[in-house]
């Protein structure tokens, strides 16, 4: 099975919807590796343009974010997109349920955490860089900011639990279906 | 959610009957009566199920795919795509299968085929699939992932529904429509306040609407975070899917009474229940780069525009057309403007033709594209330059949508074609039929 942590970037909005995350004039590519120069192409926090191309993006294998995340088009590309620039995991405060959706059907850990918990992890993030590790059996995540840390316990049903088993839904469909 | 009420929503009435398996509490995978595909979503699906030597589909005849968000293909990698739907099609004699000549926005194109029936199960990796909840169906936009599946094994995960009531009340005035209705309804909603529910459309106003109105409001459902808008099916579903279903019913008033079976129960339970009274109703304009940042049109009057795009699975329908023509006849377009009209069909565009409305269009400017989704999401013709503004009649307003640095503003097409003559955002009510 994957591991899922790393460092973590923050994207302090909420509604970030998959336009932003991979614009439609992509989805023209037959690849999943053709999206990796584009992810957060035309995302905007507060009302400017995000450096998606920032050395802390490139070292980031996480993404904190608020609520509502990956709202708009189903495109899965969006969750692929990420997965080509090594992010395996996204906390949030929600997500809309297609992405959600998407990212379990990947295989890849989408983790809904309450509205204190999001706010505890951005208040960490003010320290300095964020480094996350899950640990999926006890459903309990850490994150660490050189001395400073947060702990607490996330939600997972046996599904989505499964399905990152599996690796994603083709398989577990293929087996059980 | 008391014990006492143990009636069931449509949602719950269609999972019952659909039901294949509970892999978790919450969870339910169903069987689907429909998957839908286009060029977009489901190359990426079909390619992988090749590469994994599982290149084959659960029934051919419930599969319905179409060409339709970048035709005729504009470079070589929307050729390639097409051509991969088109080989797969061929290859597992897909009869239902729309290439150019026959193509038509997914949305606008499968429901005049007749292909969604009232109790249906339906996805497609298109996000606007719920627009077909219209006919009492359950339709949810999925991911490329769960396309592949359901192509293959005719199966999706979902939770188990729960559901939100939306009951309208009263007449909309002259010049106030569907689109307007939505638009209020996400105002209220936000983009977030009905994640993960399936929207209940009910009331007198949803009764009185025709099958292209209730298309409309279910359509953007996705947009306040919807898997899906539902209506009741009803005598006005029956009359339309009437050529379809004939064989099966005696006369329409069976199939009516046959429809019922997809009709909530008085004592169903609803996480919440919003009543609007659309009487008072203002047409509706968004501004800002989210659906639910929406205004009366009269607070955002004066806003100049360079482009009008009338077309989508939103409101690219014969009646949007002839909405839109209501205004525009006799009329041109502002010296500052250009405008597109794209009918969503082929059948559309042929009545459009017929009625005069195209006459109308080109007679005001208006360039009249192919039915494909076109403009709407950026990504072949109608594009926006950095600093443009759109007054259009599609589903999306988010930032780089219909273009880099570009603005959409959401409006009926009432409201867009009254922006192209006047180049700038006005209220189009005063303006129709003058």
């Amino acid at each position: 099975m994957k591991t899922f942590g790393g460092q973590a970037i923050f994207l302090d909005r909420s509604d970030i919807n998959t336009d932003e995350i991979i614009p439609a004039k992509y989805l023209t590519e037959i690849t999943k590796t053709a999206l990796k120069p584009h992810l957060l192409e035309d995302l905007l926090l507060d009302g400017q343009a995000f450096d998606a191309h920032s050395q802390a993006m490139q070292e980031a294998t996480v993404v904190v974010s608020r609520a509502n995340f990956g709202c708009g088009s189903s495109r899965e590309h969006a969750v692929w997109a990420f997965e080509v620039n090594n992010i395996n995991l996204i906390i949030a405060e929600g997500f809309a349920r297609i992405f959600r959706q998407n990212m379990f059907n990947c295989g890849i850990l989408a983790i809904t955490l309450e509205k204190a918990h999001i706010d505890a992890l951005f208040a960490l993030a003010q320290k300095g860089a964020v480094t996350v590790s899950v640990d999926l059996t006890a459903g309990r995540l850490k994150a660490t900011s050189g001395d400073a840390a947060y702990e607490c316990a996330f939600p997972l049903n046996d599904f989505d639990r499964e399905l990152v088993g599996a690796g994603g839904w083709l398989t577990y469909a293929d087996q059980r279906y | 959610m008391g014990q006492t009420n143990v009636g069931k929503t449509i949602a719950e009435k269609i999972f019952a009957a659909h039901r294949r398996d509970t892999p978790a509490p919450g969870t339910e995978v169903i069987s689907l009566d429909a998957v839908f595909c286009h060029e977009i979503t489901t190359p990426i699906a079909i390619m992988d199920l090749v590469e994994k030597g599982m290149d084959q589909v659960f029934d051919a005849s419930k599969i319905k795919a179409v060409i339709d968000h970048v035709t005729p293909a504009k470079d070589s990698k929307t050729a390639t795509q097409g051509k991969i739907m088109r080989d797969w099609a061929t290859r597992h004699q897909i009869k239902d299968f729309f290439d150019i000549g026959e193509n038509g926005v997914c949305h606008a194109l499968f429901p005049e085929k007749g292909f969604v029936r009232p109790g249906y199960t339906v996805i497609m990796g298109d996000s606007h699939t719920c627009t077909h909840g219209a006919f009492g169906a359950f339709a949810a936009g999925v991911g490329t992932t769960d396309l592949e599946v359901g192509i293959y094994k005719g199966v999706c995960s979902f939770r188990s529904p729960q559901s939100m009531k939306i009951a309208l009340s009263g007449k909309l005035a002259v010049g106030v429509t569907a689109k307007d209705v939505i638009l209020a309804i996400i105002k209220k909603l936000t983009v977030n306040g009905a994640t993960d529910l399936v929207i209940e459309f009910t009331g007198e106003t949803v009764a009185a609407m025709d099958m292209s109105a209730r298309m409309t409001i279910c359509n953007m459902a996705v947009e306040a975070g919807a898997t899906c808008g539902i209506c009741p099916p009803d005598r006005i579903t029956a009359e339309y899917l009437w050529p379809f279903i004939q064989g099966e019913y005696a006369n329409i008033e069976a199939a009516v009474a046959d429809f019922q079976k997809w009709h909530s129960d008085a004592d169903a339970s609803y996480v919440s229940v919003v009543e609007m009274d659309v009487t008072p109703l203002a047409p509706q304009v968004t501004h800002g780069y989210k659906p639910d940042q929406v205004k009366d049109i009269t607070e955002m009057a004066g806003t100049p525009i360079d482009q009008v795009y009338i077309g989508s699975c939103t409101n690219g329908r014969i009646e949007d057309l002839r909405a839109a023509a209501a205004i525009l006849k006799g009329q041109r377009i502002a010296a500052n403007a250009r405008g597109i009209v794209t009918p969503a069909t082929p059948a559309i565009y042929r009545q459009a033709l017929a009625e005069g409305l195209i006459a109308i269009f080109m007679d005001a400017g208006f360039c009249v594209l192919n039915p494909t989704c076109g403009a709407c999401l950026g990504m072949s013709c109608g594009v926006l330059a950095e600093g443009e503004v759109c007054a259009s009649t599609t589903n999306r307003n988010f930032n780089g949508r219909m273009g880099k640095g570009g603005m959409v503003h959401l409006m009926s097409p009432y409201a867009a074609a009254a922006a192209a003559i006047k180049g700038v955002i006005t209220d189009p009510r005063p303006l129709i039929g003058k």
